[in-house]
């Protein structure tokens, strides 16, 4: 029992976290906006390699850096929208996910270029997990980032329900047409949308950097995990973004647990292929998601 | 000077013209109705004041300034409000989230507005926490029009206001249009239940096939034989709900 | 003389990996450019063909299944067999979906195949990939080894071009180009979409397992991370869509055209810069290269040979 709690449904939590945050970007791009972004990968790492260098520069831990990195990375999110997505605004959908699908090149070939491929740390020295009633282990860096993903989707959630322009978010979701007719300035709108779904890309690389380590094709791996979170949740349904990345984390860990006799379930080899699995079923079983998002 | 005119409009949405040199025109205080029969432009005609058409010839005027060109939050933002027929609500957003965007571009406190428009609609007052996409028929269209007033506009434009309604909501949605009329709105109403919208109406226009076909006061409409052969023989075509006596409908 | 023949050897090559990516584009014309299907997992349906003809074709071996020891000509047709069958079941699946959802998906697929590829190693020898795959013509003296594999893989792209040209012109293609053009007034029309679509897709795929077999014999060795697969499928697109997408000569093209200029650039920076540069500049190559697409979708979306719409007969139907 502890073994299933310390070793499979732990790290789901954790995974699952990393999973929600970038998962809510990709919900509120698709949903606002109207395509996939497919470079929304390549930002996680972005945002993993600014704290890297903050953290080298500064020498304070990586979540005092995080504030800063993640303002880096919606910068570069919102110059990106604008050279590259802006122009097709009113062109078929197709050709801003092709823009995005170089751009998710793009953007890695300019971080391998100015990092390099090696693996670094962002978190040097390894930290021994406290144990917790003789058998429960609880790593610090684990409640780091678990806390400050509650504390990120909370946030997210008074921004679009409190705030105005989180409704207009919300609105401009629902239909883009009627919130010009409204009045709303929707560049605004768009701008707000590039400047929150990079802030939490950028944490979720971050704190996958804290969990693991940063090498540049973090963001890509992290990719269709999220988009199928996304999709589980319902597009354009952050709340639902939050639960399909905790569902997913979940799942793609508790897969490799001996559920029948010795061996894993699921060869840790395909684990990739859990979240893969869920998001074919859905679409097939239930486009609109478990909370009813969007379908196109 | 006419608060709102549409001056020899020719356009579409893709490649084929929809509208073929329309005008119209609204003069302050009126109620002016746009009728005609199915896929005659009507409402393609109101979406040319927002500029989500494209026009090959032809002026949109507001106050006799030209705002043809003008982008679509602008010309809201000059006090032209849109009631859309369809999609004309934001159905995850709470009733009053809903008022909030309609008073988006306001910079002054919008509550005594918001109070003023949940008196003129109480239903909305009581479910002003519900979600919009929860409401019956005739409460969402209470919210699109309640959202398209919470800017004080210089012009509302209604499209078939009353689409689906059962006749109760259907009286009460055209006595809101002449309670909003006299506290001085001037109103452009696309309507199918084309005797109801004649009978509020100072003025209408016949479109057929992307064309002006008639223009007369209300009641000259009223009692013009075409209009009656057309729309008035009974039940309207399509989505009405079986008001009068079973006549023929248009063609 | 010695440089020439080195300039003649590496235009041979050229040429050859140029002819399979040419392949690989007129199998994604058919699938994106005719038909609007957003195909991302082009690599995994190349490795799958690549590993398909090696297995077929190669020597009994320990590591890996295999040992038919099967001609070339057999495996290569049962890799486009292979790959058109997994392309009808991922049709059958994934068909209905939008550009971006058939996009992620198929994205899914050629990662799911490349785990596959890489953990069930009593197949496939995993990460450490089948070597020695038999290479037509290699019993042949230099030159001529080369310059036969070359006008197979020409020989190859000719035939294709014209027969998706005859399709292209057919009925068959009158109908893709007016699903694609306006899908509901098909399928008011009376056409069953979807069947189509499925047809157009398979035939991507089994295209594309062609040209994965053919690599596979050309370099004599297939491995699951052949060609960095999404860099790979990148270029592709690129190829696509500078040459041209819808048009097959300009898939031909761009292809040809975007391989001599990765290639040289390759070359050109592994020769004149010293180690450690050379290997950054591959980045600012891809970098590049992603930088002349976005040129290109803004300014020349229709790309060197923009498609020529098919003519509709006068006083035919067409919109909505």
């Amino acid at each position: 029992m502890m073994d299933f709690i310390n070793f499979h449904l732990m790290p789901g939590v954790i995974l699952g976290s990393i999973y929600a945050l970038g998962a809510i970007g990709i919900s509120l791009t698709f949903g606002i906006l109207r395509f996939a972004n497919f470079a929304h990968g390549e930002t996680m790492t972005l945002g993993a390699y600014f704290a890297f260098t903050l953290v080298q520069l500064t020498g304070w831990h990586p979540l005092a850096v995080l504030p800063l990195a993640m303002i880096l990375t919606a910068v570069v999110a919102l110059g990106v929208d604008r050279v590259f997505y802006k122009p097709f605004r009113a062109a078929p959908a197709i050709m801003v996910v092709i823009a995005s699908f170089g751009m998710m090149l793009m953007i890695r070939s300019v971080i391998q270029f100015s990092w390099g491929v090696q693996l670094k740390s962002l978190v040097p020295g390894i930290q021994r997990p406290y144990i917790l009633f003789d058998a429960l282990r609880v790593s610090p860096k684990h409640m780091l980032i678990v806390g400050s993903a509650l504390g990120l989707m909370l946030a997210v959630h008074l921004l679009l329900s409190r705030t105005k322009i989180g409704k207009a978010m919300r609105a401009m979701s629902d239909s883009p047409e009627l919130a010009r007719l409204s009045g709303i300035d929707t560049e605004m709108v768009i701008r707000a949308t590039w400047v929150v779904g990079a802030s939490l890309a950028a944490a979720a690389g971050v704190f996958l950097a804290i969990d693991t380590h940063v090498e540049t094709m973090m963001g890509f791996k992290l990719l269709l995990p999220v988009f199928a979170a996304a999709i589980l949740g319902g597009i354009g349904r952050p709340y639902g973004a939050m639960a399909g990345g905790l569902i997913i984390g979940i799942a793609e860990e508790l897969s490799s647990y001996a559920w029948l006799g010795d061996g894993p379930l699921l060869a840790p080899g395909y684990k990739a292929g859990v979240a893969f699995s869920l998001m074919i079923a859905m679409l097939i079983w239930r486009p609109s998601g478990l909370f009813r998002g969007k379908v196109f | 000077m006419a608060v709102l005119e549409l001056e020899n409009i020719t356009g579409g949405y893709g490649e084929t013209e929809i509208l073929h040199g329309v005008s119209l025109k609204v003069e302050a205080g009126e109620v002016v109705v746009i009728i005609g029969p199915n896929g005659a432009g009507k409402t393609t005609a109101m979406k040319a004041v927002f500029g989500l058409l494209r026009l090959s010839s032809g002026r949109v005027l507001l106050d006799g300034a030209d705002i043809t060109s003008m982008a679509t939050e602008q010309v809201v933002r000059h006090g032209v409000c849109y009631v859309p027929q369809t999609a004309n609500i934001f159905p995850s957003l709470t009733v009053q989230e809903n008022l909030e965007m309609g008073a988006y571009v306001r910079k002054d406190d919008y509550r005594p507005r918001m109070n003023e428009i949940y008196d003129l609609f109480p239903p909305l007052a009581e479910k002003r926490r519900q979600s919009a996409g929860t409401l019956s028929g005739g409460q969402r269209q209470m919210v699109a029009m309640g959202k398209a007033l919470m800017l004080d506009p210089k012009i509302l434009l209604v499209d078939e206001p009353t689409a689906g309604l059962s006749p109760k909501f259907r009286r009460e949605i055209f006595k809101v249009v002449q309670d909003i009329n006299g506290a001085g709105v001037p109103i452009l109403m696309v309507e199918q239940n084309a005797k109801q919208a004649l009978s509020i109406a100072n003025r209408g226009y016949v479109l057929v096939d992307g064309r002006n076909r008639l223009e007369d006061s209300g009641p000259g409409l009223l009692a013009n034989r075409e209009v009656a052969e057309m729309f008035l023989g009974g039940g309207t075509n399509g989505n009405s709900t079986g008001s009068g006596a079973g006549g023929s409908n248009g063609p | 003389m010695d440089q020439a023949y080195g300039i003649f050897l590496y235009v041979v090559s050229l040429l050859t990996m140029g002819g399979i990516y040419a392949i690989l584009a007129l199998g994604l014309n058919i699938q994106f450019g005719f038909t609007g299907l957003f195909n991302a997992g082009i690599a995994g349906f190349f490795a799958v063909g690549a590993y398909v003809s090696a297995i077929l074709t190669t020597a009994p071996s320990a590591r890996h299944l295999g040992g038919y020891e099967l001609p070339v000509a057999v495996g290569l047709v049962a890799a486009m067999v292979v790959t058109g069958a997994i392309g009808w079941l991922v049709g059958r699946i994934c068909i209905r979906l939008r550009a971006d959802y058939l996009a992620i998906a198929t994205i899914g697929i050629a990662e799911t195949l490349r785990l596959i590829l890489k953990n069930e190693t009593w197949a496939t020898n995993g990460a450490r990939g089948v070597s020695e795959v038999p290479k037509p013509f290699e019993h042949l003296p230099e030159p001529w080894n080369q310059v036969g594999l070359m006008l197979l893989v020409l020989s190859i792209v000719a035939v294709l071009y014209v027969l998706l040209e005859r399709a292209r012109t057919a009925p068959w293609g009158r109908v893709m180009s007016a699903i694609r053009e306006n899908e509901l007034a098909a399928r008011a029309a009376g056409k069953n979409v979807e069947k189509f679509r499925i047809q157009a897709f398979v035939t991507g795929c089994a295209v594309m397992g062609l040209a994965g077999g053919l690599t596979a014999h050309y370099l004599k060795f297939i491995d699951p991370n052949a060609a960095e697969p999404l860099t790979a499928t990148f270029l592709v697109f690129v190829m696509l869509i500078i040459g041209g997408s819808g048009n097959n000569k300009g898939a031909i093209l761009g292809a040809i055209l975007m391989w001599t200029v990765w290639s040289a650039t390759e070359i050109a920076t592994s020769r004149l810069l010293p180690d450690e540069w050379a290997i950054r500049s591959a980045y600012v190559r891809v970098f590049l290269i992603g930088l002349v697409l976005q040129i290109v979708l803004q300014r020349f979306p229709g790309g060197i040979l923009p498609e020529r719409r098919l003519r509709v007969a006068k006083g035919g139907k067409s919109g909505p």
